[in-house]
């Protein structure tokens, strides 16, 4: 069988929910015609027509809102931020419209909204963000952040399927950087669970996305080199956290690296630090780490990239110290 | 474009409204105004735990725009259409729990004062404080109808303040280009909060801005109820034919400040007295039904006594509702999980209000 890109997954998914479900429809900048910046909703509007693949003005604000009406109303609209740069445009509205909706008017608001995310491609300030800290502080959303291709399409048939909001954050880097088979039938995978990308004893990098990656890398050359058993930890879903998986990790190795692309200051790796702190604190053999982006933002020069984002080498010096704390 | 003037129309025309339809608008609007009389007195009780919003004035604009509704037609209230919601099926009992804070409100104490709605049957939506956050929303609302060839229309109300935001803009543009079968109410009352109209937009007529979104923006006297039904009417038939969306903006005035709280020190001296003497919807109503329709004042007095009566009634209730339960709190942020978990320090303790713990005391208390 052949092996499948983590963009290709992605569309398969939203291909086969749009199959399976009338009421899935989707809507973004560029998405129809042209298929999206990146090409994941290419082939959706000759299957699908115009009704249900709709292009919209540039209104992060307006269709975010229009998908939430839609929802209200029983559709389950799929929205494309063109570059999750753009999803703060539609902030407000996410955040005290949709996440607030069940709760204070008991109105469903089941929709997706996903967009390519992430650094390591040169793009500068405004196409490279990881927002994803800035939305786990509202109750009523769901966070969602695949590294695998597998988990790309398993993720976003779950998040469309899901009873409320989910952002779906999609790596850009990862797009057609990674492949794989994929497994047959109607594959899904249930948002809240993390995956434990590889087995140790030694020590455990807790991270998702694209630094899953550097992790593994990281894990590989620190057993070839130094002899240390790395777990690695993918989480796949950020909100709601899987605390009973990295509890878990947490008390097999006794020793926690955080890793994430987003910058430092109020990223995710705080959070998880604090309930590693809360639940497993007398497992730990030493403090909690994290390695995660300068508090600056994402300059364009490749030196200046480079330098700002986590690397599998600070992975690695982290790890060292770490293992020898 | 063609941006009409309703204010010139054939005042004794009764757009076609038979003279029970007539009483009944008379009802709405008087009910609308007797319950935010009595709901003042529940805040200087300190029954209504948080502020109180008064639509004195506009009530015309409210009950005459929502008039021109059918049940299954989706309606976004805004703070001053109270009487909308009644209109639309809200009842007064709902009203006061829900200012009251009771268990048993729509809102199972969760939301303020008239944030509540019903999409199952009566249909009308729980609007947020965030202005202009509505349109967007009521552009997807109806954006549905379209694709499922329902015949449905939505009507959203904004004051003059939100069209400036940008909420209003990407909503109102989205709707316009998707040929949504929604109607968009301005109801400028002349004041945001306490800013004047003209401190929020140069324009002159904010149905103007229909020509920049390429639909067409009509104008109304706000406080004739007639001309505001027939106004909106017009819009929501057009909405209905499958020819999209309608700017409606209402002319009328707020009499009473942002909130109870609120002196209108900002006002010009005499201007709302003059509004109250020579403009009040309810007062131009009850002249043209006793005077051209020859309505018995002795019927509005029966329909007063009755709404006062519907009023007595659900306070009675409404004041022996309980309080929530503080637990509920926890319940139904998501579908899945349906409940979050209480935090650890609060096993065993139901609620702060178990402790007597009252804001009062903060930044008095000696320890």
């Amino acid at each position: 069988m052949a092996e499948v890109t983590y963009l290709e997954a992605i569309r398969q998914g939203l291909f086969e929910e749009m199959e399976r479900d009338p009421s899935v429809f989707c809507m973004g900048e560029d998405i129809g015609a042209y298929g999206g910046a990146f090409k994941v909703t290419e082939g959706l509007l000759d299957r699908f027509g115009a009704e249900r693949v709709i292009d919209t003005p540039i209104s992060e604000t307006g269709f975010v809102g229009a998908a939430a009406g839609a929802a209200h109303m029983g559709m389950r609209p799929v929205c494309e931020m063109q570059f999750i740069d753009f999803v703060s445009s539609a902030y407000s509205i996410l955040t005290n419209y949709v996440a607030t909706a069940r709760y204070r008017a008991f109105l469903p608001c089941p929709m997706v909204v996903r967009g390519p995310s992430g650094g390591y491609v040169r793009g500068g300030p405004f196409h490279s963000q990881n927002p994803e800290a800035a939305f786990l502080h509202t109750p009523g959303l769901k966070i969602v952040y695949p590294a695998t291709a597998s988990d790309a399409k398993g993720l976003i048939k779950s998040a469309v399927r899901d009873d409320d909001c989910v952002l779906f954050f999609e790596h850009k880097y990862l797009y057609r950087r990674v492949k794989e088979e994929l497994p047959q039938g109607d594959h899904v995978v249930p948002i809240g669970k993390a995956r434990l990308a590889r087995e140790g004893r030694d020590l455990s990098i807790i991270t998702y996305a694209a630094t899953v990656w550097k992790a593994l890398e990281a894990a590989e050359q620190l057993e070839k080199d130094d002899g240390l058993s790395v777990e690695v930890l993918d989480l796949r879903t950020l909100l709601p956290m899987d605390d009973e998986a990295i509890v878990a990790t947490v008390k097999k190795t006794n020793r926690a690296l955080i890793v994430h692309e987003d910058t430092v200051t109020g990223g995710i790796a705080g959070e998880i630090t604090a309930r590693i702190n809360e639940l497993a604190f007398e497992w730990l053999d030493a403090p909690v780490r994290r390695v995660a982006a300068h508090d600056v933002p994402l300059p364009y020069a490749p030196q200046l990239e480079d330098f700002v984002l986590p690397q599998t080498a600070d992975i690695v010096r982290a790890a060292r110290w770490l293992a020898a704390y | 474009m063609a941006v009409t003037s309703a204010l010139a129309t054939d005042s004794a025309a009764r757009a076609g409204l038979s003279r029970d339809q007539l009483l009944e608008l008379y009802y709405w609007m008087r009910l609308t105004r007797s319950l935010e009389e009595r709901l003042v007195n529940l805040y200087r009780q300190t029954k209504v735990v948080g502020g109180l919003f008064r639509s004195l004035g506009q009530e015309a604009c409210a009950v005459g725009s929502a008039y021109a509704l059918s049940r299954e037609d989706v309606l976004s209230p805004l703070i001053r259409n109270l009487g909308s919601m009644l209109v639309k099926g809200a009842t007064p009992l709902e009203v006061l729990r829900q200012y009251m804070a009771k268990g048993d409100s729509p809102t199972r104490g969760r939301e303020l004062n008239i944030h509540f709605g019903d999409v199952e049957d009566r249909n009308f939506v729980g609007q947020i404080s965030h202005l202009g956050d509505m349109v967007p929303v009521m552009a997807g609302v109806t954006l549905t109808f379209r694709m499922r060839k329902e015949p449905r229309v939505g009507l959203v109300y904004v004051g003059d303040g939100a069209t400036s935001t940008g909420a209003f803009h990407e909503g109102i543009n989205f709707a316009a280009v998707q040929r949504c079968p929604l109607v968009v109410v301005v109801e400028n009352n002349r004041y945001a909060y306490s800013t004047p109209t003209a401190k929020q937009c140069a324009a002159e007529r904010l149905a103007d801005k229909a020509a920049g979104y390429g639909i067409p923006g009509v104008r109304a006297d706000g406080n004739d109820v007639i001309a505001t039904y027939q106004v909106t009417r017009d819009a929501v038939a057009r909405a209905r034919r499958g020819e999209g969306v309608t700017l409606v903006e209402l002319m009328t005035y707020r009499r009473k400040g942002h909130a109870e709280h609120d002196n209108q020190s900002y006002v010009p001296a005499g201007e709302i007295e003059r509004w109250a003497r020579e403009n009040d919807p309810l007062d131009r109503y009850v002249q043209r039904l006793t005077g051209s329709e020859g309505v018995a004042p002795s019927e509005l007095e029966a329909l007063d006594a009755r709404v006062l009566a519907e009023i007595d009634e659900a306070t009675d209730v409404a004041e022996r509702s309980p309080p929530p339960e503080p637990r509920d709190c926890l319940v139904g942020v998501y579908a899945d999980p349906p409940e979050a978990p209480a935090l650890w320090y609060r096993e065993g303790i139901r609620s702060a209000v178990d402790r007597h713990e009252r804001p009062a005391s903060w930044g008095t208390h000696d320890g």
